[in-house]
């Protein structure tokens, strides 16, 4: 009973430390991100490794998305007779919800991991320590254009994948299943309001910043992670550790930002 | 080495540290010199690598204080830290290159981030590093296609090419063969002719030591147990020294209650 | 080269994501200055205005003529008072009717506005003084016999 107990005061205190850790670590990014000088280069560099690089991946997952969204919508909706509905249903579920957060998800296992290695193995091959040796800030340097990056890449990476979404319950719903061209599109039209597209927009920018910062954290982090371990074993810990951490955090951002953003008007 | 007039470029008094609430040196004292290359040595677990790293400025001590080039660095602001840090270079056991940049580019990284020199000047400067070091026409390669010497040596032209007043090295001959480590060493000693540097090194390897120290500290157990010319150190009568000149395993002089506590390991 | 690539690159990256986000907000957030310009709001009051949102649509002879902006609760007169947004060339006579209707029997709500004939028209930020709210269609009818029978 006691060593139960031990277990769970031990992993509460690691967890506060952990979270104490991450949060300081973004206000130091933060803080050392608005000192001169700026440079734009790094940050093209990592718009193209998080944003261009990934838009493959959801091209194929925003149409695959969409498709899936129109087919479920279609089969429900046509028992009421309603299908006039079905594009603002899928523009709804895609600007709202399943956008932001799929885009998210592919961009984690995309380009969260592989930050979160890119910097453990940094911390762990000593890079970091030359580079604080150097005088050259680590958070300035390595840090800041990951984020700065991933704020910007993600809303963009978002609205490609409701675009594209969109086109692909286009190809459920008008092609396969004959619902009107006009019906399809003027009822989205009608249906997504200007604050759907607000909280896409929110959310994009938040899961943006989430996924570099706590990949980027858990790699600098490194040498303080629980069991202490180092060099590749402890690479690859913390990088599925990173993976589920800022999946969670996604999901839970997204109910926070659902919740907040939910105006009492709109309820009907 | 004859006392210089000059005062010294690194003067530690009394340094406690550790790290959580294992504490690794146990009240260190060193003065080292302009001028002269001074090496600390001791096995693994001595400290030397946590002497090193206080002396960088990268961990804080519990007690005691450190001055570099004449600055107190243990109460000094990020700022100054860095500004002092513009002045020495470090080169680290595995070079601690940047895998995403050529070797040119990771050589010239300090003068791109701290001077404004143009290409032209940054890549002469580089080249000129790199031939010091007999790395001439690597400049193109990644380091992952570099030796384990090569990249030792890659990462010392990096130390140097601020042309720093104090050079630190942790474990030049580390993982290399003894022609190789040799070379290292001639590099070592060239570099200090050439640009009247005082140097640190950090090391396990005797013969190493002995080859390029005009003063040596022995590390035991995080305590200093000798510093003096190599003349001196391989005459001390000090028993523990002498067991690590000649190579023999120390037994830990344990008290037996301490002995017991310890193979009972972790019962209470 | 391999630098300006990538920028190439990152450039058309940002282009196409400007562009989803314009299509997506243009076409369906009824945002843009193409609309403000040429649109104007007139306000309107309802005893009750259940079911209706922000952003449903407002009919004219069965077209869709703009849409329901602002809705607040005017705690004087215990109202609900809706902004809507007119294009600039459908003039409102000062006698034009705002009801809120079903589409079908559980679609949205929406405003159907009916011309009135009256000379004077009402201008932009005026209010349309004739309304029907929202309300049932057992309502409706009695209503409807109630006013033929007068």
């Amino acid at each position: 009973m006691k060593r139960i107990l031990d277990k769970i005061g031990g992993d509460a205190l690691y967890f506060l430390n952990q979270a104490g850790l991450l949060t300081i670590f973004l206000f130091t990014t933060l803080q050392r991100m608005v000192m001169p000088p700026y440079r734009l280069f790094p940050v093209v560099k990592q718009i193209h490794f998080i944003g261009a690089r990934s838009m493959l991946v959801i091209l194929v997952a925003g149409t695959f998305t969409g498709m899936v969204i129109a087919l479920q919508f279609y089969n429900t909706l046509v028992r009421f007779g309603s299908v006039n509905l079905l594009g603002s249903a899928v523009g709804i579920s895609l600007i709202r919800e399943m956008g932001p957060v799929l885009t998210a998800l592919m961009v984690i296992g995309r380009a969260g991991s592989a930050i979160c290695a890119e910097i453990g193995i940094m911390r762990s091959d000593e890079q970091i320590d030359a580079l604080e040796c150097m005088a050259i800030d680590p958070y300035r340097y390595l840090i800041a254009p990951k984020i700065i990056a991933g704020v910007i890449s993600l809303p963009v990476l978002t609205f490609i994948f409701i675009f594209i979404g969109i086109m692909g319950g286009y190809l459920v719903g008008v092609l396969i299943f004959g619902v009107g061209e006009g019906a399809y599109f003027q009822g989205m039209y009608d249906g997504v309001l200007w604050s759907d597209i607000q909280m896409g927009l929110v959310k994009s920018l938040v899961f943006g910043l989430i996924i570099v910062w706590i990949a980027s954290a858990k790699g600098f982090l490194l040498h303080l992670d629980r069991s202490g371990a180092y060099g590749a074993e402890g690479v690859s810990r913390i990088t599925t550790n990173a993976v589920v951490l800022s999946s969670i955090a996604i999901l839970f951002a997204d109910y926070l930002i659902s919740a907040l953003m939910h105006e009492p008007g709109m309820a009907s | 080495m004859n006392p210089t007039s000059n005062p010294p470029v690194i003067e530690i008094n009394n340094l406690v540290a550790g790290y959580g609430g294992r504490e690794i040196l146990h009240g260190v004292n060193l003065t080292v010199n302009e001028g002269e290359i001074f090496v600390i040595m001791g096995g693994s677990g001595s400290g030397k690598t946590t002497l090193l790293r206080h002396i960088l400025g990268l961990n804080t001590p519990t007690s005691g204080s450190v001055s570099v080039l004449g600055k107190n660095i243990t109460h000094a602001s990020r700022k100054e830290l860095y500004e002092l840090r513009k002045q020495f270079g470090v080169a680290f056991q595995s070079g601690a290159l940047f895998g995403s940049m050529t070797v040119g580019e990771n050589v010239q990284l300090p003068l791109r981030e701290h001077s404004r020199l143009d290409d032209a000047t940054i890549g002469i400067m580089t080249r000129m590093k790199l031939e010091m070091l007999n790395l001439a026409g690597f400049e193109d390669l990644m380091p992952s296609e570099l030796s384990g010497g090569m990249l030792k040596r890659a990462g010392l032209a990096r130390a140097v090419i601020m042309d720093p007043k104090l050079l630190f090295f942790d474990e030049p001959s580390a993982g290399l063969d003894p022609i190789v480590s040799a070379a290292l060493d001639e590099s070592i000693l060239m570099l200090r002719e050439a640009m009247r540097m005082s140097i640190v090194v950090v090391t396990h390897e005797l013969e190493s030591a002995f080859r390029i120290a005009d003063r040596i500290m022995i590390l035991f157990q995080g305590s200093v147990a000798i510093t003096g010319t190599p003349e001196e150190v391989r005459n001390c009568d000090d028993e523990r020294v002498q067991d690590f000149l000649n190579r023999r395993s120390v037994e830990e002089q344990l008290e037996p209650d301490e002995y017991l506590r310890r193979l009972t390991g972790h019962i209470q | 080269m391999n630098r300006f690539s990538i920028e190439t690159v990152v450039g058309l990256f940002l282009v196409l994501g400007l562009a989803a986000f314009s299509f997506i907000a243009v076409k369906m957030g009824d945002i843009g200055f193409f609309h403000d310009r040429d649109r104007y709001t007139v306000t309107a009051r309802f005893d009750s205005i259940s079911g209706l949102k922000e952003g449903a649509f407002i009919e004219m002879a069965g077209v869709r003529v703009g849409t329901v902006g602002k809705i607040r609760f005017d705690n004087l007169d215990y109202e609900a008072v809706v902004e809507m947004s007119i294009p600039n060339e459908i003039e409102l006579q000062e006698d034009s009717i705002a009801s809120i209707r079903t589409n079908g029997i559980i679609g949205d709500k929406f405003i159907k506005i009916s011309a009135g004939g009256a000379d004077e028209l009402i201008p932009p930020g005026g209010e349309i003084m004739e309304t029907e709210s929202s309300i049932s269609l057992e309502e409706l009818i009695s209503k409807y016999i109630f006013e033929t029978d007068s």
